[in-house]
């Protein structure tokens, strides 16, 4: 559905894109995953058009987005990071208005209600786009991506500045127009992509390091065997037993909030090995009664570190005892 | 593209233009009890300089600082129809003002016998040159991001079409006041207001303003490349 190949982008000479090439098929929902400045918005910018590269090509469909950019455009429905509104429309003239910029050729007001069901802004149809709260502006911006049913829909960075409830809204939304659509979503918040997206590319310093599918992701993350143990005691001799105890890797304590007699660890435990018993036991000999024992997910930060560590490879039993 | 009547922009330009017109109307024939339409005609051109801006100075620059021109971008709309598109919309507006300020003659038709040619002469020269003016503003607004500063260059830059033919008359080197009356908006103008139709000068408005609309289309071009 959408091709890259070789894409090269830079701003005099910084290289915002080096060699970027992916593919995705009909259907997928990517997800584009990246610290700040990493080259996100400028590869959707340039799938969109907005941008052209230094070198490199994109076809959706088999449309080339240079050559023949206004068939590869009718292909897409594209949200950028802030939305483009004309904030002296009311919703219906915008999107009355993107819809002839479209050139659409489904009924239009059949189509626009349509449009507005979908993002539930159909109660704010004649009202002023300036006078809208953050929250529905982005949803006017998802339907003006949305206007013309374009098989393929880019999203840079949807949920940003909305409230938790908005979030989950735009989720939902994002996942229903998943089954019909090919979906990209840039990101930097994990959840979001674990919800919603089938694959996973992660770009860092303008070259992809990691090109996944999320059930592999969602495995290391449920595999973290990283613990929060919280223990009446005294720091350091309980730090001692912990790491007298086989299968515990990485003892270290930790900032406590609580104060008193409470201390808290982190640790890791050994791949294949169960050390709570161990450690409840261990604890209990000498009287020190454990609080609070919890796994703790691995987050966004550490997968996204390790991938950049290890060089686009998942951590393997291998690499994580050398980490030891 | 179509904004200019849901702002009050639109309005305002027309308002202003309208008794602007008046105005310079009633001052130089009805007071001056003359059916010579020229001292009019020349006075709105002045006008010009200072209105249209007006009308162009938010056209591209809104755009980019709304970031709505990614919407513009990114939809399967070539760059030259985006930037004639909103050419003909400040055009539109432009044009509705000269026909109702057309209006005004009327009034003289009432009175006396005017010299139909070259008032027809003159309007057209009037919507030449606003065709030139609102391209070269076109141009300034894809340049910035500042309403205020796409409208105070572009001011700047039609100052300096006019104030050439004024200097003109004051230099001696022979060749360099051949360029400079060549180049200049306004001493075209003339034959126009003469009642003669030139096609000479014809092409060369029609040429700025093709130029400067090029010019836009480059400047979003290698925005793109940059």
């Amino acid at each position: 559905m959408i091709k890259v190949e070789h894409l090269v982008k830079s701003y005099g000479t910084h290289y915002a894109l080096s060699d970027v090439s992916f593919e995705i098929a009909e259907g997928e929902v990517v997800g584009f995953l990246g610290p700040n400045g990493a080259g996100k918005s400028t590869t959707m910018n340039i799938l969109t058009g907005c941008l052209s590269s230094n070198s490199g090509t994109v076809t959706v469909n088999g449309a080339d987005i240079l050559k023949n950019p206004a068939e590869a455009k009718r292909q897409i429905g594209y949200l950028p990071e802030q939305p483009p509104l004309y904030t002296d429309m009311t919703v219906e003239e915008y999107l009355g208005f993107v819809y002839d910029l479209k050139r659409c050729t489904l009924a239009k007001k059949e189509h626009i209600a349509e449009v507005c069901e979908v993002v539930r802004i159909a109660d704010v149809r004649r009202r002023l786009i300036r006078n809208l709260s953050k929250g529905y502006r982005q949803r006017v911006g998802i339907a003006q991506a949305l206007i013309g049913n374009p098989p393929v829909i880019i999203f840079d960075e949807p949920t940003v500045g909305l409230d938790p409830k908005q979030i989950i809204e735009v989720r939902n939304l994002l996942r229903t127009l998943g089954k019909k659509h090919t979906v990209i979503l840039s990101t930097h918040i994990l959840p979001e992509v674990q919800a919603i997206c089938d694959r996973l590319l992660i770009i860092s310093e303008g070259r992809i390091v990691a090109d996944r599918s999320t059930d592999e992701l969602t495995r290391v993350i449920r595999d973290s065997r990283r613990w929060r143990l919280k223990v009446a005691g005294p720091e350091r001799e309980v730090l001692g037993v912990l790491r007298g105890i086989p299968g515990v890797l990485r003892a270290e304590p930790q900032a406590d909030r609580e104060g008193g007699e409470v201390s808290t660890f982190s640790f890791e435990s050994a791949a294949g090995t169960d050390v709570r018993a161990d450690i409840f036991y261990a604890l209990a000999e000498r009287k020190w009664p454990v609080y609070g024992l919890e796994a703790v997910g691995t987050d966004l930060e550490d997968v996204f570190l390790q991938l950049v560590e290890h060089g686009g490879e998942l951590p393997t039993e291998k690499t994580a005892r050398r980490r030891k | 593209m179509r904004s200019y009547f849901t702002t009050p922009i639109g309005y305002v330009f027309a308002a202003i233009f309208l008794s602007l017109s008046a105005a310079v109307f009633c001052y130089t024939t009805l007071y001056a009890l003359s059916a010579d339409t020229s001292t009019y005609f020349t006075a709105m051109l002045v006008a010009f300089v200072v209105l249209l801006p007006l009308l162009t100075m938010k056209t591209l620059s809104e755009e980019r600082k709304m970031r709505t021109e990614q919407l513009l971008l990114s939809s399967p709309v070539s760059l030259s129809g985006m930037v004639v598109a909103k050419f003909l919309a400040a055009f539109t507006v432009f044009f509705g003002c000269i026909l109702l300020s057309s209006l005004n003659f009327i009034i003289l038709y009432t009175h006396a016998e005017p010299n139909t040619a070259t008032i027809l002469g003159n309007l057209l020269a009037l919507i030449l040159v606003g065709m030139a003016f609102l391209a070269i503003g076109i141009f300034v607004s894809s340049l910035t991001e500042s309403q205020l500063a796409a409208s105070v260059i572009t001011v700047a830059i039609l100052l300096v079409l006019m104030i050439i033919s004024f200097a003109n008359s004051l230099i001696s080197v022979s060749w360099l006041r051949f360029l400079l009356s060549g180049l200049s908006v306004f001493s075209r103008f003339q034959n126009f207001a003469n009642g003669i139709f030139d096609v000479a000068s014809l092409v060369y408005y029609l040429s700025l303003t093709a130029v400067f609309l090029f010019l836009t289309v480059r400047v979003y071009d290698r925005r793109r490349y940059a």
